[in-house]
């Protein structure tokens, strides 16, 4: 009998998303997807807002990564009033990316060490009760500590850049409302350990190293769990640097052959497609050289380290060496290489922050400027989950008429489905039954993605798991529940 | 000298012939909570967040004139939570979302709300359908955030000293209008004096928002009030 499973919530990741797989007859995938079941209607909100209030209005989108947000359309207004995206003062554009890259670095050591980290250590088969946060926390009490300091560091540069932890309002257009004071810049440089900047940098290295042992002794499961081809999309520097905070756009296939060549991001619509399906309420991007079928494209660190073509960091770059070794200069297509192109960048984000915070522009009196006025602003910038698109239009009396948002996790709604079919045909598959370790696999697939779902909740440890099972004629069957 | 004696709370107090409660209070170092209230402008009475008692009787402070002798009773418990029940109907009347709010930690509304440790109103969210209206060339009218307290009635005037804004319509549908002629010749200035009249964020200065950064704000480090609370304790 055909049979649908639904598991619902997926856990462990930012919000909350549902899986559901239909098996045939003889017990066959048909067809799996992975439904976004929040539908925040933010675009349609905006409408009328005055166009300054985005880069705090738009922030609530998400509680995670509301940095990325706040940036994104701060750079959208930049363009607004006269002065984007490359005429900020120096002082403003280095304040911006110290919030940019101190949300990186938080966002990437929650990502690892809380909810990462329990599938690695303790395995997809585990007993759940030990698989989560507090699991590594009895069990590997250095990294569980380190990941709440390193994420407590990040968050006090948002604080120090921002205003606020979550939800500042430090970026406006056309630059910033605060410098940053020496006592606040010695606060990172000169604190005590842990908490300070070269503390960081080196528990980031470690975990990159911890990473890299931990995939030596686990090459089936890290090499080959849910990989697939795809194409990959993010900004880069003009240069071909890694880079979160600007750039121009670069795509790049699973030979690593350049489809995107470093446009200009404002552009994007001549680039990139929307497509609507009727069973989801996240669109499903594509690139429109390729198509509907063949243009979908991965975003997020393991992309941002495939168009890449160096990482402007010492300690970074050495990483990046050996990473790109690994596939020999080509794009990397594992989808749980993701974590160990997430270290890397969590290395390289405690880095820039060093060179920033030893840098005086930061100190600069100079915050604001503008041009002459627009009616129409876009901004990317690459958010700890991937590429992150803002679009608006204002009319003459400076309120939003239209307003176009990619979230970096739609840019990965694709992906996530593919990734999610390699697991239902690999290993959920002509099984007798569904056991509670193939259905963790399914979720560490999509967790490889970080996906920022609904966003606001914040799902750490042990959610409800619903496994639903439907026949032909959609008859429930079977529900279990843990 | 022909001054008037009365008491705020149990204090002695002295006024001049002919001020108001609300005035005298001040000269004397008193907080009388207020919203509707502007320094320079002409008491309306329309908030009644300055009701205080006198006797028996409930009355306006910023209108009332002191009498010889009063007993006026302010920070006393019932009054204190009538108050915070005006706030949180004010609340409940808009659609006062202080997270996005350009004037939030300068807006009097919220700050009143913070000294009553308003949580959650104890009355039922309206969610009225209002819009954003442009005034002339520098300002804009957030009819959500309106909680009509008339400052602008009484002090957003031309050059020439005619009034800009009025209120229209009754009861429920009553609301701020302007008119367009007039509001199309405020100046930037003029339209930043009307930004900082208003009490909360219903009139924008176009384009300066969330220029001050968090912790610079006005009542980031002084609560409402405490310039007269701090100097009596
Ligand atoms: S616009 Fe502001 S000043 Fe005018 S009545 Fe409304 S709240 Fe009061």
């Amino acid at each position: 009998m055909a049979r649908k499973i639904t598991i619902e919530p997926v856990t462990r990741i930012e919000g909350h998303g549902k899986v559901t797989i239909r098996l045939d007859d003889s017990g066959r995938v048909v067809q799996s997807r992975f439904h976004i079941v929040e539908f925040r209607g933010f675009e349609r909100f905006v409408q009328g807002r005055p166009y300054w209030e985005m880069p705090v209005l738009v922030e609530r989108l998400c509680g995670i990564c509301p940095v990325s947000h706040h940036l994104a359309a701060a750079k959208a207004a930049d363009v607004i009033v006269g002065v984007g995206p490359d005429g900020l003062t120096p002082t403003a554009e280095k304040m911006r990316r110290l919030m940019h890259y101190g949300q990186m670095f938080q966002s990437h050591a929650l990502h690892f060490f809380h909810l990462a980290s329990p599938d690695l250590l303790f395995g997809a088969d585990a007993d759940p009760a030990i698989r989560n946060v507090i699991g590594v926390a009895l069990k590997h009490k250095d990294l569980a500590v380190q990941g709440v300091l390193m994420r407590k560091f990040g968050q006090e540069i948002i604080l120090a850049t921002a205003g606020k932890k979550i939800h500042g309002t430090g970026a406006i257009p056309g630059g910033i409302n605060k410098n940053l004071s020496l006592e606040e810049r010695d606060s990172f440089l000169k604190a005590p350990d842990p908490m300070n900047v070269d503390k960081m940098i080196g528990w980031a290295q470690g975990a990159v190293d911890f990473f890299k042992d931990f995939h030596q002794k686990n090459k089936d499961l890290i090499d080959g769990f849910a990989a697939f081809p795809s194409n990959h999309l993010s900004l880069v520097r003009k240069d071909g640097g890694l880079d979160f905070y600007h750039g121009v756009l670069r795509a790049v296939d699973a030979d690593g052959k350049k489809i995107l060549n470093d446009v200009d991001y404002r552009n994007y619509l001549d680039y990139v497609g929307e497509e609507v399906k009727s069973w989801s309420y996240m669109k499903f991007p594509y690139l429109r050289s390729l198509g509907k079928t063949d243009g979908w494209y991965r975003v997020g660190p393991l992309a941002r380290l495939n168009t890449s073509d160096f990482i402007p960091t010492p300690l970074a770059q050495k990483e990046f060496e050996v990473y790109k070794a690994y596939t020999k200069g080509k794009p990397n297509n594992m989808t749980l290489h993701s974590h160990w192109a997430r270290l890397i960048e969590l290395l390289h984000s405690g880095e820039v922050i060093k060179e920033l915070l030893l840098d005086p522009d930061l100190q600069g009196e100079a915050l604001l400027k503008k041009g002459r006025k627009a009616h129409e602003g876009v901004g990317l910038v690459e958010a700890p989950r991937g590429t992150l698109f803002h679009h608006y239009r204002i009319n003459g009396d400076d309120q939003v008429t239209m307003a176009n948002l990619i979230v970096s996790t739609t840019n990965n709604n694709e992906p996530m489905n593919r990734a999610v079919h390699w697991v239902a045909k690999n290993i959920l598959e002509k099984k007798p039954e569904i056991t509670e370790g193939m259905l963790n696999r399914v979720e560490i697939a999509i967790r490889a993605y970080d996906p920022c779902l609904s966003c606001a909740t914040h799902a750490l440890g042990k959610m409800p798991l619903e496994v639903e099972l439907y026949d032909s004629r959609g008859r429930l069957l079977d529900c279990k529940k843990k | 000298m022909n001054k008037i004696k009365f008491t705020i709370d149990g204090k002695e107090c002295f006024a001049e012939p002919g001020q108001t409660i609300m005035e005298a209070a001040k000269a004397n170092g008193v907080y009388i909570p207020a919203l509707c209230r502007y320094e320079g402008l002409k008491p309306a009475g329309s908030c009644r967040v300055c009701t205080v008692r006198v006797g028996r009787g409930h009355m306006a402070a910023c209108t009332q004139p002191v009498a010889e002798g009063m007993v006026v009773e302010n920070i006393v418990p019932d009054l204190e939570d009538m108050r915070k029940s005006l706030i949180e109907m004010l609340f409940v009347e808009g659609n006062h979302l202080c997270p996005t709010c350009q004037k939030s930690g300068n807006c009097e509304l919220q700050a009143l709300a913070y000294r009553y440790q308003m949580l959650v109103p104890r009355f039922p969210y309206q969610f009225p359908v209002r819009q954003v209206e442009p005034v002339g060339p520098h300002l804009l009218l957030e009819q959500n955030r309106c909680i009509q307290c008339l400052r602008c009635v009484r002090g957003v005037k031309t050059t020439d000293g005619k009034a800009v804004f009025g209120s229209v319509k009754r009861s429920g549908k009553k609301k701020i209008a302007f008119d367009r002629d007039l509001a199309a010749g405020l100046s930037a200035d003029a339209a930043k004096k009307a930004m900082d009249q208003c009490p909360v964020g219903a009139l924008l200065k176009k384009e300066i928002g969330f220029m001050v950064p968090i912790g610079k704000r006005k009542f980031d480090q002084k609560p409402i009030g405490s310039e007269f609370e701090d100097k009596r304790s």
